[in-house]
């Protein structure tokens, strides 16, 4: 670790910080339908669309429907990415001639995947994927699942906000709005200022580069494995030539990050120098993963007239993020003990530590640092691959995920998740005084408190169902590429990933298959849909409440002392539920490899 | 429900044309207008025939040549990934294993950073550590007839360091480094 590392880390905090009030601000006027600098461009856009698409803009929603619009528009549009994938070699800008996505499994997971906002990946981009479903397919989930989060936060906000009212605003105007106002302009801006720093941007087809020295390269057989001579040496070939994957790339990387969405263009993701080609990308794209997560907990303080809340919630998320940067950056930089004779220490010339699965571009500090925004979120982008890091500072993104990404969060996800918890805390706070618990001037009754508790349960309830059943079944222990505990985590890492929507992988667990691709695909919609249920339950049933003034027995939430309490509900939830298979995975192996163990 | 469910169609289409198709040729054209050589990926030719692209590392074994990390996919970047190997797993112990003993052999006395024997996330990192080039100076100038000093010169020159001074950590080129070491007058010089 070192002096510039922590200087990096509390510089992009640093700028976290300045953007949640501009964001909060700003998005509290989108959807307060206020007057904002964007309106001459995008009003005229908002009402064509509106006209095209049949919506009254002034219809309010009460709960239920809302819920079924957001469902509605999920399924077509994600039926609609299945036949794409599909059908990619009948439609236009596919210079690389991909045939449609086969098998089946692998375009249901993937339509699942871009749909729930999680963006998993068992395929490769530049392999599988053409331009078009690149762009018309993929890049276009990452806006709309993204938007939908935006406007199924702002919904419970009104929840929270309205009184003895039935309704929680219209998923079709905060929809768009979140697409028009939020996400698009950023994007615009945020994919050139990418393209200036060398992500590519274009729509050739792959360029062949003629090798400077031939490569000898171990020929690979029809079953995949390296081949061998009839003399037992390795048959090998001679290889002139460098075929470079080209695309669209920086257009889709912005709201990728922007809308926590993950989905790399490329296989190898935001570490491929096409993507993330230098440090200041990757701040970029750490700030873009975090900008609407930060502004909502503004947006929420704002339209529910306490700021200090939003800010008291906004703090829980500040002391998580930089307790997850200190484990891993600390396990990450110590190295791995089992390797002898190489150079792990910091110096001068070299980050050291753990660079298995890591870009020298970003080091230590910048590797471990993504590795804990895009899992604190629900990014699932990835900068190094998770499964070659050491087993604590792997479980930093795993327990990021299992706290179900409320740190900061997937765009609105991350901010209705939180205020799940908000609402548990002053539950556990009203049980502790023996008084009916009260949030912003509404009480909080058994109905809340079921749903809450819904939300809750499913999210683990789903993860160790799957990983159970894979845990124990050849066709879930076939996929594992790491032995010992380090092979189990890879399981229980794809099903919370999965389920908490982030996307991120132990990639070497082979997921292309039938059970991984469609077991994995329900685990996502599960922990998307029925999780947004009960949350929007809860908005429809606090939006009817009358206010109760706030009294002497009324639990302020906008105190340190509430923060505290919000942390501890969040551990409490997070930590101790999965804490038996943690202990299992990352928490054994740290203890074996200690003690010089190999597998 | 209906209207609702003719909207979800509706809304699909339209927001794919401005979202799915608008947007990326707009972002397409506005880039090759504004940075044509960043957008199409920074390729690096070489007496007007293409070698590469100065953000793929690819692969360098010759003695005179600085060589890029190790690669999980043979620096190939129609597939990239990284080893997915963890960190108790025997097959990377042993991998890093026999690339120290090569390494060492080569430049002995010195330990091997780190970097040159791990596998970089994409397979084709571009960049290697100051530490690692310095550690394969001895090996170039011998095999190319320069000084220590000249190739560690070139090296300097092409370090960059870190972003504003502060972001990222400071690296080498290795590409780039490999063809200045080309141009540079030796007994290896060529093209």
């Amino acid at each position: 670790m070192t002096l510039n590392g922590w200087l990096q880390i509390l510089f992009f905090l640093a700028l976290v910080f300045l953007v949640t009030k501009p964001m909060g601000v700003y998005m509290a006027r989108v959807f307060n339908r206020e007057k904002t600098f964007m309106d001459p461009v995008m009003r005229p856009i908002e009402r064509l669309i509106y006209r095209l698409t049949a919506v009254d803009e002034n219809h309010e929603m009460r709960w239920t429907e809302y819920a079924i619009a957001m469902l509605l528009f999920s399924a077509v549009s994600m039926i609609v990415l299945y036949a794409i994938q599909r059908l990619q070699g009948v439609l236009p800008f596919n210079p690389q001639k991909f045939a449609g996505v086969t098998p089946t499994h692998l375009a249901f997971n993937t339509a699942a995947s871009f749909t729930t906002n999680t963006n998993w990946q068992a395929y490769s981009g530049e392999a599988t994927m053409s331009y078009f479903t690149q762009m018309a397919g993929l890049a276009f989930h990452n806006f709309i699942s993204g938007a939908t989060g935006i406007a199924l936060a702002i919904a419970f906000i009104r929840g929270i906000a309205r009184r003895q009212m039935k309704t929680i605003g219209n998923f079709w105007v905060d929809m768009v709005r979140s697409c028009l106002w939020v996400l698009l302009p950023v994007s615009i801006v945020g994919a050139l200022v990418l393209v200036s720093q060398g992500v590519i941007q274009n729509l050739r087809p792959y360029d062949k580069a003629v090798l400077i020295e031939p490569m000898q390269v171990q020929k690979t057989g029809p079953d995949g494995k390296p081949m061998v001579g009839s003399d037992g040496k390795p048959s090998m070939n001679t290889v002139t030539e460098q075929t470079i994957a080209q695309g669209p790339v920086a257009s889709q990387e912005i709201i990728k990050e922007f809308g926590t969405n993950g989905g790399g263009f490329f296989n190898a993701n935001s570490a491929h120098p096409f993507e993330n080609p230098t440090p200041l990308t990757n701040l970029i794209e750490m700030l873009a993963i975090f900008t609407v997560g930060a502004g909502l907990t503004y947006t929420l303080g704002r339209m529910t007239g306490s700021q200090r809340h939003g800010w008291a919630v906004w703090a829980a998320m500040a002391i998580l993020f930089m307790a997850g940067c200190v484990v891993a950056y600390w396990a990450e930089a110590r190295g791995n003990p089992l390797l002898a004779g190489v150079d792990q220490r910091v110096s001068a010339s070299q980050s050291g530590g753990n660079m298995e699965g890591k870009e020298v571009r970003f080091g230590m500090a910048n590797s471990t640092l993504f590795a804990t925004v895009t899992t604190d979120a629900s990014c699932g982008a990835i900068n190094g691959w998770h499964d070659s890091y050491t087993p604590l500072g792997g479980l930093v993104p795993l327990a990021n995920m299992m706290m179900s990404e409320v740190i900061f969060g997937g765009v609105g996800s991350g901010l209705y998740g939180m205020l799940i918890d908000v609402v548990l805390a002053v539950f556990i706070a009203g049980l502790m005084v023996g008084r009916t618990p009260e949030y912003l001037g509404k009480k909080i009754e058994a109905y809340d408190v079921k749903m809450a508790m819904l939300f809750v349960l499913v999210f683990p309830l789903v993860i160790l169902t799957f990983a159970a059943i894979s845990s124990v079944r050849t066709f879930g222990t076939a996929g594992i590429s790491n032995p010992g505990p380090h092979g189990f985590t890879q399981i229980l890492y794809a099903f919370v990933s999965g389920a908490a929507n982030n996307g991120s992988a132990f990639g070497g667990l082979t997921v292309n298959t039938l059970w991984y691709d469609t077991a994995i695909g329900f685990d996502m919609l599960l922990g998307r849909f029925f999780m947004m249920i009960p949350m929007l339950a809860i908005a429809g049933n606090l939006a009817q409440k009358k206010y109760v003034p706030p009294s002497s027995g009324t639990f302020p939430v906008t105190t340190p002392l509430f923060t505290v309490l919000l942390i501890g509900v969040i551990l409490i939830v997070g930590a101790l539920t999965f804490f038996p298979a943690v202990s299992l995975g990352p928490l054994l192996e740290h203890l074996l490899m200690a003690a010089g163990k190999t597998f | 429900m209906k209207r609702n469910l003719l909207t979800a169609f509706l809304m699909t289409i339209a927001t794919t044309i401005l979202l799915g198709i608008i947007y990326p040729l707009v972002v397409t054209g506005l880039a090759q207008v504004l940075f044509p050589k960043k957008a199409n990926g920074e390729l690096v030719e070489v007496n007007g025939k293409l070698v590469g692209s100065r953000l793929l590392a690819q692969s360098f074994t010759g003695a005179g040549y600085f060589h890029p990390r190790p690669s999980a996919v043979n620096y190939d970047p129609t597939n990239s990934n990284g080893s997915q190997l963890g960190p108790t797993n025997r097959q990377l112990i042993d991998r890093v294993k026999s690339d120290v003993a090569a390494l060492q052999a080569e430049n002995p006395g010195t330990p091997v950073p780190i970097d040159l024997v791990t596998t970089s996330a994409s397979g084709f990192d571009p960049d290697i550590t100051p530490a690692a080039a310095e550690f394969q100076i001895p090996r170039i100038a011998k095999a190319r007839g320069m000084s220590e000093d000249a190739v560690r010169e070139l090296v300097r020159q092409h370090t960059e360091e870190r972003q504003f001074g502060f972001l990222g950590e400071p690296r080498v080129n290795v590409l780039e480094l490999n063809l200045a070491l080309d141009r540079t007058p030796g007994k290896l010089a060529s093209r």
